[in-house]
């Protein structure tokens, strides 16, 4: 991988484009246009970006409910997202999908899924479906710490190990499900060692640091591409609530002073000082500009879009010829 | 045409679809082993081998999402599970999202599945081998569900399950295996729709699976006596072909449902739901239904014959329609 100063500004472009972009969605949300349970990535863009990375156009992800930056980091078309967030017509999956279930075929988003565990079989359905048709790509499934605790996960694992399948899983831990403490659902915060026994695995402890995801996916995704399944776990950080756009301190499951923390961790500081150090001008007016009128142009086209239309409500449950 | 057994027929089916299509591939828990799952992975097995035969580690519910993660990208996998009892362990994968991926998906994925297995009612299999789950898979939208009964259609609804660009759940009853039909031996697809397997003007008896061998035997004791069933072989769950059924209540005005499993919230019920709704005035009495008791199926032979309805039962129930005017 070319580490120039161009790569380095393009990590940070892609990260503030996902910030900027959930930004917007909370005020459409704010402002009545966004009727749906959307699960915010702010906090956690480094692995998003960072993963992708590592990544060819032609590798295939999958998404869970918290698939926003995902999707925009794999190179998803934000205007097809705003529209299916705003349930029109023109959406990704035409208004019938919604927030949790983005995709991007072109792109290589291939799916999203937010029963916990779900979607990380599809990853592997793919990657055995490469190595069956000799397809020159990985699939990298992502999905949060709880997942871990579903029994598809262990056997998803374990199958891709056993088949020797070009697949990389990707834990974002971020320490809670929903409202539950990771140490009240599994027997240490730590997850790598747990998973070690069946498959390659490696702890990123701060990964909200975008170098240091990076510089421990680039060799994994290598190993990937030669058959070897690989795990990371991606310790990171949620700065809003479970779902909505607001912050949920006061609830009391969760210290203040721990999001501060995390906060305090990046993404974006990280990836600043470097910038700095190497005495690159961020371009941060110019990054904000583009970025800005991209967000423009997907959210007029989202509300400018029509409903789908009522045959939708029937229509791609099964062929049309099988309506008897 | 050459007559070969249930066994054999759906055996060639799935020989004959990997052979149509690379992308076709069995995969299931033990689908390699001496037995060949009933005989029906044999003939796979030895011409494609393990790559396209694929043993597993026994993980029903990963498997459901394996095998759609391969048809997101073109694949048509056949995942077999030895009984169908397992599938309660891929609800999940099999209707919160085969079932739904399409239509999530805005038309944009197509999920082309099929899940093979197998229902038994055998003594001391007890209650978690010996039931047949049709019903509460039929409940969801955007899946299939057939039950083959013939040779011919073992064959023919595997391949059209196969060549399905949607999920498709076939259930095959282990009672069936030694029956042997008539079966063309090219390609071919069963429709989605129900099969007059008797015409007869007295009694419209509609069925599946299993009982409608049990209903055939009925129809010839009593034919003897001058009474004359219309039987009728659902064939498919889900889509529901209730066209037949409504033209044959029109003619008999009688109707009896015998089903393979339990009475609430079942094919039996939708049965009747649909009669009720488009011949209500067709019909001289109250329909009747024949089905599982409400228990759970007992191990012991003593109990279990108690448990599954037997020809006697059926034959007892349409005396009583038959005396209804």
């Amino acid at each position: 991988m070319d580490y120039n100063k161009d790569f380095l500004k393009k990590l940070y472009f892609e990260m503030l484009r996902i910030r900027r972009t959930e930004k917007r969605l909370i005020k459409l949300f704010n402002d009545g246009h966004i009727k749906a349970p959307i699960h915010l990535s702010i906090g956690q863009e480094a692995v998003a970006v960072g993963v992708m990375a590592a990544l060819r156009p032609e590798d295939k992800i999958v998404s869970t409910h918290r698939c926003h930056a995902h999707y925009l980091a794999k190179g998803g078309d934000m205007k097809k997202m705003f529209a299916e967030i705003l349930g029109k017509a023109t959406g990704c999956a035409k208004g019938k999908g919604g927030t949790m279930h983005l995709f991007d075929e072109d792109a290589g988003h291939v799916i999203s899924a937010p029963i916990v565990g779900a979607s990380i079989s599809f990853a592997v359905g793919l990657a055995l479906s490469f190595k069956m048709k000799d397809e020159d790509k990985i699939a990298v499934a992502f999905f949060g710490d709880g997942a871990v605790e579903e029994g598809i996960f262990w056997e998803s694992i374990n199958f891709a190990s056993t088949h020797h399948l070009p697949i990389l899983f990707v834990c974002e831990n971020n320490l809670y499900a929903t409202h539950s403490h990771i140490l009240k659902r599994q027997p240490s915060e730590e997850i790598t060692s747990r998973v070690a026994p069946y498959i390659n695995s490696r702890r990123i402890n701060n990964a909200n640091d975008i170098w240091h995801v990076i510089e421990v996916v680039k060799p994994k995704v290598d190993l990937v591409r030669k058959g070897q399944p690989c795990f990371i776990e991606a310790c990171t950080y949620r700065l809003h609530e479970h779902w909505g756009v607001g912050y949920d301190w006061d609830l009391g499951y969760r210290s203040y002073a721990e999001g501060e923390k995390w906060a305090a961790k990046g993404p974006f500081e990280k990836l600043d000082d470097i910038l700095s150090m190497w005495n690159v001008g961020r371009g941060h007016e110019e990054m904000e500009i583009a970025i800005g009128k991209e967000i423009d142009e997907a959210e007029e086209f989202a509300l400018n879009s029509p409903a789908p239309s009522e045959k939708e409500l029937l229509t791609e449950v099964d062929d049309e010829k099988n309506y008897l | 045409m050459r007559k070969i057994t249930y066994k054999d027929a759906s055996a060639e089916a799935l020989l004959m679809a990997m052979e149509k299509d690379k992308n076709v591939f069995l995969i299931g828990e033990g689908v390699d082993n001496i037995t060949g799952v009933y005989g029906n992975t044999l003939p796979a097995y030895e011409k494609f081998g393990p790559s396209r035969v694929i043993d597993t580690p026994l993980s029903e519910n990963g498997l459901t999402g394996f095998c759609i993660g391969a048809a997101l990208n073109g694949m048509r996998p056949v995942l077999i599970h030895q009984r169908n009892d397992f599938m309660l362990l891929a609800m999940d994968q099999m209707f919160n999202q085969a079932a739904k991926i399409r239509y999530m998906s805005g038309g944009c994925h197509k999920v082309p599945i099929t899940i093979l297995s197998f229902v038994a009612r055998k003594p001391g299999e007890g209650a978690q081998h010996s039931q047949s789950l049709h019903s509460i898979f039929a409940h969801f939208p955007g899946v299939k569900v057939g039950m083959p009964t013939t040779s011919a259609d073992v064959k023919g609804m595997i391949l059209s399950a196969i060549f399905d660009d949607n999920p498709v759940i076939i259930l095959q009853h282990r009672e069936l295996f030694d029956e042997v039909g008539y079966v063309p031996e090219g390609y071919y697809e069963t429709p989605l729709s129900a099969r007059i397997m008797r015409r007869g003007e007295h009694i419209t008896l509609v069925t599946v699976s299993a009982a409608v061998i049990d209903a055939l035997k009925t129809r010839d004791i009593l034919a003897r006596r001058g009474v004359y069933l219309e039987i009728i072989d659902l064939r498919w769950m889900r889509p529901i072909d209730i066209a037949p059924i409504i033209r044959s209540v029109k003619k008999t005005g009688k109707l009896l449902v015998v089903d393979i499993g339990w009475k609430s919230c079942s094919i039996s019920s939708e049965i009747i739901a649909l009669v009720a709704e488009q011949a209500h005035g067709y019909l001289k009495c109250a329909p009747r239904r024949i089905t599982l008791p409400d228990a759970p199926c007992p191990a012991s032979q003593y109990l279990e014959s108690l448990y599954h309805p037997k020809a006697e039962i059926i034959v007892q129930a349409i005396e009583e329609l038959e005396r209804r005017k």
